[in-house]
Formats: C-alpha cells, sequence, structure tokens
C-alpha cells in the first residue's frame, strides 16, 4: 500500500561502486547497467511507477465520485497539500507520529541490543532459548500479536489487570496509557531484528579484540561503547534506519489495538491518518498528499543520516 | 559524487531511457470509469448483491423463492445471488461502482449511503418507474424519502430499522423505579440504577454509538444539518442540538456508564451488554431482538419507545434501513428494474418479516405485521412518530466514515473539550464537507 516499503528494501539494495582505479576503464560503460538491469526494471515497475501514481493523485481531485465516473478528475495543483498544511490535526498527528517513533526506535535498539549482548554472554542452552522466544515474537504476525496483546490488556478479562491488581482499568483510554501499549508491541515484535543482526555483528568482531580490551579491565559497558559501537557502527546504522522506516510508518498495531485511532483519534499516526483519509472517507487524493508527505520526511531522514556519518568519513 | 567520464556516458544513456519511461507513464493518468449503461438486454444473466446477515438461512430461503417467481414470469433470465459481508460491503460496492464489467446489476445499500452512491454516479435513476409502480403509494414517506436525492428516486425501501428502549423490568421493578416518560425522567433513572447497582450500567450508551445519540438531539429540537436550496450547514451547534448532545453526554461518568469503557463503545457493544444483563437499560433496534432473546436477561424484559421531552412524547428514533437499487452500470435494466420490485415488493416484505424480523417499508402492510408480533409494537409506534434520517447530502457518507460525531461526543466525555467547543468543531467540519460536496 504505502510506497515506503518498497523503500524499505531499497535501503538494502547494494550500489556497486567499484573503487577507482582497479577496474579497467577501457570496458564500455555498459557492463555495469546490464547487470543491474533487472534490479532496475524490479524497482521502476515496483517503485518508481507507483510513486509516480501516488505524487500524481495528490495534484487531482479524486474521490470515490472521480473513480467511478460520477464526476470529471480535475487538476488541483497544490490545493491537497494546503488543504493538509492547514490542517491542525495534520501537525498534531505529526508531532505525535514523530515523538513515538523516536521512542519505539530508542526503546528498540536498546533491548535489541542488550539482548544481543546477553546472548553472546549466556551459555548455549539459554541462549537457545531467548533465540526461540525472540524469533517467535519477529515470527508473529502484527494483528496476531496485536490482538493478543489487547487481550493481555483486557480491561474485564485480561491476565495483566488481574496480577497487577488494577481492577477493571482500561489502558486505551488515556491518550499515554494506549500510546504506551503500542509502544510495548511495537518493541516487542521488532527487537528480535535488532537483536540477531546484532548479535551477528558481534560475533564478527575478532576475539582478540575483546579480549584485550577484557584484559585492560574494561567493563562491559566500556567494551560496548567503546569497542563493539564504533567496529558495529555500520550495522547499527543499518538497523536504525529500518527501525525508524517500520516505526515511523507503523499502521496495524495502532488501528487494531486502539481501535483506527483511539478515543476522538487521539492515538492516530501519519499511516492510519492517511488510511481514515484515503480508503475511510474516500479521499483519495487527500490520502495521497500524505503518503507524499511521510515519503520526503523518511527520504531526508534517511539522507541526513547518511551524509553525517560520511562526513565522519564512514561508509555504509 | 564525482563525475568521471564513465559515469558521464552512463548518464547520459540512461538520460532518454528515463524520459521514454516517463512519456509512457505520463499517458497513465488514474483511472476512472464509465458507468453509463451501453444496452438493455431483455434476458440473460442478472447478478444481485444482497448483505449477508448474522443468520443468513431464512433469508435467502426467502429471496430464493421470489427469484424463482421473477424467473417463471420473466424466460430467459437467469438471476444470481451473491451475499456479500456486510463489514466490507463498503469496499466491494465502491469496488463495482470502480469496475462496471464485473459490477452487479442489482445491490441492496444502507440508506444513509443513498446520497453518496447518487454522487458517485452509481445508482440508476428509477422515478418514473418507482410512480408507475402500484404498490408505492403505500411507502411510508420517510422510507421513500431514504431512496429520493433531489427529487428522484434511486431504488425501493426494502426495510427500516428503528431503535427503542429496551428496559430490564425485574431491576426496575426490584427498585421501585417507573418505567421512565421523559427524557428526564430517563437519565434521572439511569443514575439511580447504577448508585444502588454499581455493577449494571443504569442505560447502555456508547461514545460511538451516533444513532443512539441522535434521538436526543432531535427530542430537544436539534437538527444535524439544516438545507437551503439544496446547500447543507451543520446544526450540530446550534442551542437545540447543544441541549441534546448535553443530555446525552451527561450520560457518561461515574454516575451511569464510565467513560473508560463506555466512550469507545459502538451500538453493538451496548446491546451486547444489555443482553448479558451488564445494563438495566439499552437503546437498540428491531433487528437486535433475536440477539436479546438470545441473552441472558430472556423473558426479564420489555421495550417502550424513547421516551421525548415532554411527558408521553416520543423522541424522534433514527430511521435506518436498507434499499434495493439498480446499477446505473447495468446492461439489464429493465429486468433489473422488475427484479427490484420482486424483492422490495410487499409479498416479499411480509415473508422477510416472517423470516428475518425486518420491519416493512409499507404503512399497511407494517401495521398489519404489527398485529401479528407484539414484540414490534413500540418500534412501529416509535416510527408513525416521526423518524428522521441523516441529512441527503453526498457529503454524508464521508462525514460518517470519518467519525466526526463519534469523535465529538467522545471528546466530550473524555472531558478534552466541552460541548460548546467540541459541537463548534464538529460543525466546522461538518460544513468543510458539505461545501465540499455541494
Amino acid at each position: 500500500m504505502s510506497p515506503a516499503t518498497a523503500t524499505r528494501d531499497a535501503v538494502r539494495v547494494p550500489v556497486a561502486k567499484p573503487a577507482p582505479g582497479r577496474r579497467s576503464h577501457r570496458q564500455g560503460g555498459w557492463t555495469p547497467w546490464l547487470y543491474l538491469a533487472p534490479a532496475l526494471a524490479v524497482l521502476g515497475a515496483l517503485l518508481v511507477y507507483p510513486i509516480y501514481q501516488l505524487g500524481l493523485i495528490s495534484f487531482l481531485e479524486y474521490t470515490q465520485a472521480q473513480v467511478s465516473g460520477g464526476e470529471p478528475t480535475s487538476f488541483q495543483g497544490l490545493g491537497n497539500y494546503s488543504a493538509l498544511f492547514s490542517d491542525s490535526q495534520f501537525w498534531s498527528v505529526l508531532l505525535a507520529t514523530v515523538v513515538f517513533a523516536a521512542a519505539c526506535v530508542l526503546s528498540t535498539l536498546a533491548v535489541g541490543c542488550a539482548l544481543a549482548v546477553l546472548l553472546t554472554r549466556v551459555r548455549a542452552l539459554p541462549r537457545l532459548a531467548l533465540m526461540l522466544a525472540a524469533l517467535g515474537a519477529w515470527a508473529t504476525p502484527a494483528i496476531t500479536g496485536s490482538t493478543v496483546w489487547m487481550f493481555l490488556f483486557d480491561p474485564d478479562f485480561g491476565p495483566v489487570n488481574r496480577v497487577l491488581g488494577l481492577g477493571d482499568h482500561s489502558w486505551t483510554y488515556g491518550r499515554y496509557s494506549a500510546f504506551l501499549l503500542v509502544l510495548l508491541e511495537v518493541v516487542w515484535c521488532s527487537f528480535p531484528f535488532v537483536m540477531v543482526t546484532v548479535y551477528a555483528g558481534i560475533r564478527a568482531i575478532p576475539g582478540e579484540v575483546l579480549e584485550a580490551a577484557a584484559l585492560d579491565g574494561a567493563s562491559q559497558w566500556r567494551i560496548w561503547r567503546s569497542v563493539m559501537v564504533p567496529m558495529l557502527r555500520p550495522i547499527l546504522t543499518v538497523v536504525t534506519i529500518q527501525s525508524v522506516i517500520w516505526d515511523f510508518k507503523v499502521f496495524t498495531q495502532i488501528y487494531v489495538m486502539t481501535n483506527g485511532g483511539g478515543i476522538a483519534g487521539q492515538n492516530l499516526v501519519l499511516n492510519v491518518y492517511a488510511y481514515q483519509k484515503a480508503f475511510a472517507s474516500s479521499q483519495y487524493s487527500l490520502g495521497s498528499a500524505i503518503g507524499v508527505v511521510m515519503l520526503l520526511i523518511l527520504l531526508a531522514a534517511t539522507l541526513v543520516y547518511l551524509r553525517v556519518l560520511r562526513g565522519r568519513g564512514e561508509e555504509l | 559524487m564525482k563525475l568521471t567520464a564513465r559515469t558521464a556516458r552512463a548518464a547520459l544513456t540512461a538520460l532518454p531511457l528515463a524520459a521514454l519511461a516517463l512519456a509512457g507513464l505520463a499517458a497513465c493518468a488514474p483511472q476512472t470509469s464509465d458507468n453509463s449503461a451501453k444496452s438493455d438486454d431483455r434476458s440473460g444473466t442478472l447478478r444481485v448483491w444482497l448483505f449477508q446477515e448474522v443468520s443468513n438461512g431464512p433469508k435467502q430461503q426467502v429471496v430464493d423463492k421470489a427469484v424463482a417467481a421473477f424467473e417463471k414470469a420473466h424466460k430467459g433470465a437467469d438471476v444470481q445471488v451473491e451475499y456479500i459481508p456486510v463489514d466490507t460491503r463498503a469496499q466491494k460496492i465502491k469496488a463495482a461502482f470502480n469496475d462496471p464489467a464485473s459490477a452487479p446489476d442489482l445491490i441492496e445499500y444502507g440508506n444513509t449511503d443513498t446520497a453518496g452512491y447518487v454522487k458517485d454516479g452509481g445508482l440508476a435513476d428509477v422515478s418514473a418507474e418507482f410512480a408507475a409502480w402500484p404498490e408505492a403509494k403505500d411507502t411510508d414517506p420517510t422510507a421513500k424519502q431514504s431512496v429520493t436525492v433531489g427529487g428522484k428516486v434511486y431504488g425501493a425501501p426494502l426495510f427500516v430499522g428503528v431503535r427503542a428502549l429496551y428496559y430490564r423490568t425485574d431491576v426496575l421493578k426490584g427498585l421501585g423505579l417507573a418505567v421512565p416518560r421523559t427524557q428526564d425522567e430517563l437519565i434521572a433513572t439511569a443514575k439511580k440504577v447504577h448508585r444502588a447497582k454499581p455493577d449494571l450500567y443504569g442505560l447502555a450508551v456508547g461514545g460511538a454509538y451516533t444513532y443512539g445519540a441522535l434521538p436526543f438531539l432531535w427530542a430537544n429540537g436539534g437538527e444535524l444539518a439544516t438545507e437551503n436550496g439544496g446547500k447543507y450547514t451543520s446544526a450540530i451547534d446550534s442551542e437545540a442540538s447543544r441541549k441534546g448532545v448535553a443530555a446525552y453526554t451527561s450520560l457518561f461518568g461515574d454516575t451511569n456508564c464510565p467513560a473508560a469503557k463506555c466512550a469507545q463503545m459502538g451500538g453493538n457493544a451496548t446491546v451486547t451488554a444489555f443482553a448479558n444483563g451488564k445494563a438495566a437499560m439499552a437503546i437498540g433496534g428491531d433487528f437486535n431482538h433475536a440477539a436479546v432473546e438470545a441473552g441472558t436477561v430472556k423473558g426479564k424484559y420489555a421495550v417502550v419507545p424513547l421516551p421525548g421531552i415532554a411527558p408521553g412524547s416520543v423522541a424522534p428514533a433514527f430511521a435506518g434501513g436498507n434499499n434495493i437499487g439498480v446499477l446505473k452500470s447495468s446492461s439489464h435494466r429493465t429486468l433489473a428494474v422488475g427484479l427490484m420490485e420482486q424483492l422490495a415488493g410487499k409479498a416479499t416484505q411480509r415473508e422477510l418479516f416472517d423470516a428475518m424480523g425486518f420491519l416493512p417499508t409499507y404503512t399497511d402492510v407494517r401495521a398489519e405485521v404489527a398485529r401479528k408480533q407484539p414484540f414490534v409494537e413500540p418500534f412501529v409506534r416509535s416510527l408513525a412518530a416521526g423518524a428522521k434520517s441523516v441529512p441527503v447530502s453526498p457529503g454524508w457518507g464521508q462525514i460518517d466514515s470519518s467519525l466526526v460525531l463519534p469523535t465529538m461526543f467522545q471528546e466530550i466525555v473524555s472531558g478534552k473539550k466541552d460541548v460548546a467547543k467540541a459541537s463548534a468543531d464538529a460543525a466546522k467540519k461538518m460544513n468543510d464537507v458539505f461545501g465540499a460536496a455541494g
């Protein structure tokens, strides 16, 4: 549905970047393009065309009446964007999305990295158990996870309230407690990716380096901060960007757990807001404009991040 | 990136390719379909979409019988009926408008969607046929209005749905409370019950239960919107409407229905609470009768029209219900109109009532079934007292689906805004939609 889904994969596509001078210049410039052609064709069909349509629709008046031919399609220029930017709800949803995504990314990275380090410190059996539990959470579809989570926190029948002795406290009534509940679910289903990736990275760090640090008397935290993080930086970059993209466009968890955006829309995030506009109320052009804004924000965030890294002399 | 000779050459070759690709794409503007009918075949396959009800078997039997009678009368016509899920009907019907080639000829649709579907260009104008149809003269005016947009008729009413007050006879009797006769008494009774029995909601209400809230608005003289020359203007923030909104939202809170739970409830949740014995009163429809009978309160409840402001008066109920309409894209218009009259005719409606409890849209048939089945009497009385519907504006569908009214109620009951501010905001949102929809 969202163009950002394709962006996620685009990040992973390695860009062929031959070091200057190492390859003969006599070979024509065609060869790399030839090799890239299949990937480019797929990307073009799956990424460029939908984004083109998204952008185009965002400049039109395109509601159900236009789709089914009841009224002619008309060009609106930036009309949809000005309607969007003058809507105070859009700004509050945008702010909520940014804060919520930031909180999710930080929590996910913290939990994922901590458990990755833990994995390297425990014996085989607990490691296997932790791995299996994490993979189970990872493999659970978001909608199933959200539903189970809702059951756990149900005011009348949920075990959490019973254990904590909270009576029939409703977790989804307050704005922050509803966001917290969703955050917990998002972290639960996305930390395994961080954990497994970082764990693989730590495994690739030469044992002597860590041993030397330990012999020098470095604490576990010091080893993580001064030895592992610098060596893992490319991996951490990738998981951060991926987490930012995933958490910024979280949809299922909010939609399922807060019943489409919470009481009076208090838990709306951009993706759910776009869905409500585009599909629930058939304002496809306004929904497209929101999609374009999201795409630009994510692209900008990713580019700035890569730029900062490159400024420090590091390559992805 | 450093521009070397090689990358420059590559870019030069790529540019025309990209330009070519873009030129190809530019031809593909977003899709728009043509819904005008191309022909009017008098034989062939006629496709019908009806809603899949919770227990659909009896409905299917009635429909099968009507279809068999129709096929007998029209040689060469082959009717295929498909039951579509109610939850996803909006998407399915939109898809049918988008793709006339695979669209049905006849659809069942909710009466609040009429104006929107007409604006979408999906429904055919059947004014002439409706006027020439003898049975149509007994159609009650509210039902006829629900198929009328701008003076033209776009279908035939299939049944009406109306809500009334379900109450627990044992609870009220046990507490020595009388059945409320005015809105004030209703609110007071609800609070008394909750005080005496904190486990029960006095009157189960829901922040997302628009159709349960509207009678409070209307009883106080409020309106959703007023029409002037085809243009609608929201009236949700008028003084009378605010009084109704305040009356409804006063039922939320620790004195009756705790906001933490009730703010999120919709109509079905309140009826479920009543059926499971969690509420002393609820606003439920004639179509909820079976669900309540199946609950734990069977035999311990009764139904009266929802009281209005003056003692003994009835608060105007929301006139819900479904219609049957012919699609504009149908290539079998004459046959489809004939089948519409068969399915929405008096004989079929009478049988649908027996099978499903759907209230007929004809005043005479309705009076006849009320004599047979006493439980529908309070609902028929509510209808007779003057039921109302939502504005017949193409914008209503959008106002409904963008949850303008539930948002307003939820803002008030959760204490985010007061009645004046929330209703003013809702009015602004409604006017934006009305202004755009025309």
